[in-house]
């Protein structure tokens, strides 16, 4: 065990805590009778505060990376600690994919599962939970079995839980059959953001991925400007030559930290010029690596350094589709604010799942990155809470360092259910973390 | 728990009741601020200052009497506090210290040592027993008032300046061990601020209003800087003042 100081993937607000990484289920069980306030880690790529825990006892999940064999029917099991990388790694060349992947594949299956993560696809695949079969859970009560059967209510308020209710150590998962690495892509860029919306709204099921990325800086006639990429898996059929590679290692890196003030309103907004000049208008079924489609910026280590010491904050948000008009409303707040945010991603969301904390609504997100820096940023973003709660929409608790706790229920209103099961497997509120402070989720 | 921008929930403000304190309260509040206990040493401006932070959006505020002339109870009156927030505290606010009348007092050997302990030893003892609390939890912020009158002292309150450049120093010492504690320790150094504090004496440039530095301090939460200047001009102006030859030194600083 040792001190470490733990930070999110926004580096903003680091804490010091004990670090220990478990090897078993029995080392986890030993490690909660200690009876210190405890939470799980996994590789640090929440953005916020929500896999640290100060003065109290951080559980390192990577000792935990068991691959299983992948039955004839897609279904895995995995330690919570192996990432989405090592597990495209084994299954890309067995014709296996993960069901829904976030945008990097260094995220733990642990860590999927508490932030319930959500990809391309939510509009038409839901988002992680919604694959997974079964899981073990260690709580402060004892060890689980857990299925979406058995006990519903541990298992949908673990999901989306934020590690609230105990340390998942492993994963049963229903993959994705494919045919090819390939994905095909149609790309269309649009002058503003009511077209790119109704052309999602339109043809977004044709597509089993869709995300289009919006410029938050430019403003008049121009204002949210996007580019939209959408595609499907490429099946055997399709291509000249079918390949199963599995993705590579990242061949650049930031091994420093970049002055803050680096990325900032001028230099973003060159980037975002230049990235919309070289989009083309229309191209329609080009094939692209997996990697590249799902996972661009994995090509970049720790690419979170270029936003300098200060680090920077990801603000993501959903509405419901009636309050689709928030989206615009946002886009303009932000674009005349004068906030340096880089291309956001906005995404259609099908329907949410059963979990009292699972972000995703039927309707809009947007997640944009902004440095820490500006000294209106925080109230901007304070400013568009209030947007969103009046939408009836939330924010992406795995992505949050700066949200109000007062305005969590309003966003949450299945808040008490959660806390109704985490009081039942966790009644001395042993399971916290610095997210759950901050945002009084769970008592002190 | 502090935010991405810096922004405590639990705050302990020693001196609790100065205009400067209250300016920075009355901010932290407006912000994510909601418990707030106060330490000072006279009870009625205590409770102004806590029904001030209430107002401005603190729910939950407590007091703690003290006398900085009294060093062997700052570790109490900093154990005091903390309980009183009674969960994590992310800030502590150290507002402690006196400017006195120097040609009225330089003369008189216990007043002098006096001015010593409210300014120097007492805000010492306390960020001891401060150190040593927030270190176990891992996380944590220090402010701690000094002044640009630490940069150089001068000659019409080298009392008051001295004192405080015992103390900023000793404190870029401190703020350089907490490194890797998840404790980080800031400095304040405003020039003139118009109040209780300081009426009466002669207008100099640069002067502020509380208000202006309590804005310069939500900056400097955010932004992290080891030094908070306010205004932050002085920073360039002390740049210059600190390298003045002494004769010259002197006389700008005869009368003030």
């Amino acid at each position: 065990m040792s001190r470490a100081t733990l930070a999110g993937w926004g580096r903003t607000n680091p804490s010091v805590a004990s670090l220990t990484t478990p090897r078993s289920e029995d080392e986890v069980r030993a490690q909660l009778e200690s009876g210190t306030s405890v939470i799980a880690r996994g590789l640090g790529r929440s953005y916020g505060d929500a896999a640290q825990l100060s003065g109290g006892l951080v559980l390192s999940n990577l000792g935990l990376r068991d691959v299983g064999a992948i039955d004839d029917h897609g279904v895995v099991t995995l330690g919570a600690g192996v990432s989405v990388d090592d597990l495209l790694r084994a299954s890309i060349p067995q014709r296996w994919f993960i069901p829904v992947t976030p945008g990097t594949r260094q995220v733990t299956i642990g860590g999927a599962v508490a932030a319930d993560v959500h990809g391309k696809n939510h509009h038409r695949d839901g988002s992680f939970a919604n694959h997974v079969r079964e899981m073990h859970l260690v709580t402060p009560s004892g060890a689980f079995r857990v299925t979406p059967h058995d006990d519903p209510d541990l298992f949908w308020a673990t999901v989306g839980g934020m590690g609230l209710t105990g340390v998942v150590t492993s994963v049963t998962l229903q993959l994705l059959a494919i045919e090819s690495d390939q994905v095909l892509v149609d790309t269309e860029r649009f002058a503003r953001l009511d077209q790119v919306m109704a052309a999602m709204v339109e043809r977004d099921h044709l597509y089993r991925y869709s995300v289009a990325w919006v410029d938050c800086m430019t403003r008049g006639a121009r204002m949210g400007r996007a580019i939209l990429t959408r595609g499907n898996h490429a099946r055997a059929e399709d291509l000249d030559a079918v390949d199963l590679k599995a993705p590579g290692d990242a061949r650049l890196g930031v091994s420093f930290d970049a002055p803050s003030g680096l990325l900032n309103a001028l230099s973003v907004r060159v980037f975002n010029e230049l990235w919309f000049r070289s989009a083309p208008a229309l191209r329609e079924g080009e094939p692209q690596s997996l990697s590249t489609f799902f996972h661009p910026l994995d090509g970049v280590r720790d690419w979170n350094r270029l936003y300098g010491k200060r680090g920077f904050v990801q603000y993501q948000f959903c509405v419901p589709d009636a309050a689709s008009d928030t989206i615009g409303d946002v886009v303009s707040r932000l674009s005349s604010s004068g906030v340096a945010s880089f291309l956001a991603v906005l995404k259609r969301f099908g329907p949410g799942n059963a979990s009292p904390l699972s972000f995703p609504m039927p309707g809009w997100t947007l997640a944009l990155d902004v440095p820490v820096g500006a000294s209106a940023l925080a109230g901007v973003l304070d400013d568009l809470d209030d947007l969103v709660v009046r939408a009836g929409g939330r924010v992406y608790l795995a992505k949050d360092a700066r949200l109000a706790p007062e305005r969590l229920g309003m966003m949450y209103p299945r808040l008490e259910e959660f806390l109704e099961v985490k009081r039942r497997v966790d009644p001395e509120n042993q399971m916290t973390s610095d997210l759950a402070r901050r945002l009084q989720l769970v008592g002190k | 728990m502090e935010n991405a921008f810096g922004q405590p929930q639990n705050v302990v403000v020693l001196g609790g009741s100065s205009d400067i304190a209250r300016a920075i309260t009355k901010k932290l509040c407006a912000a994510r601020t909601h418990t707030v206990v106060l330490a000072g040493r006279n009870q009625t401006l205590l409770d102004v200052a806590a029904a001030e932070a209430q107002e401005y959006g603190a729910t939950k505020t407590d007091t703690v009497l003290f006398d900085a002339t009294d060093v062997a109870d700052a570790a109490r009156t900093v154990g005091d506090a903390f309980d009183k927030v009674g969960e994590h505290v992310d800030l502590v606010v150290v507002a402690v210290g006196l400017l006195g009348d120097q040609r009225a007092i330089e003369d008189d050997a216990s007043a002098v040592s006096e001015m010593m302990n409210v300014n120097f030893t007492w805000p010492v003892v306390a960020l001891a027993e401060i150190r040593r609390r927030l270190v176990a939890q891992g996380s944590g912020r220090i402010l701690v008032i000094s002044s640009v009158a630490s940069v150089r002292v001068r000659r019409t309150m080298y009392l008051y300046g001295g004192a405080k450049a015992g103390l900023d120093r000793l404190c870029q010492g401190l703020a350089d061990s907490l490194e890797g504690t998840g404790v980080r320790l800031q400095l304040l150094r405003p020039g003139v601020v118009r109040s209780r504090m300081t009426q009466g004496q002669s207008p100099v440039p640069f002067t502020t209003g509380v208000n202006e530095v309590a804005e310069n301090v939500m900056r400097g939460l955010g932004s992290g800087e080891r030094v908070i200047w306010s205004p932050p001009v002085l920073r360039y102006v002390f740049a210059i003042l600190r390298h003045l030859p002494a004769p010259l030194w002197r006389k700008v600083t005869a009368d003030r």
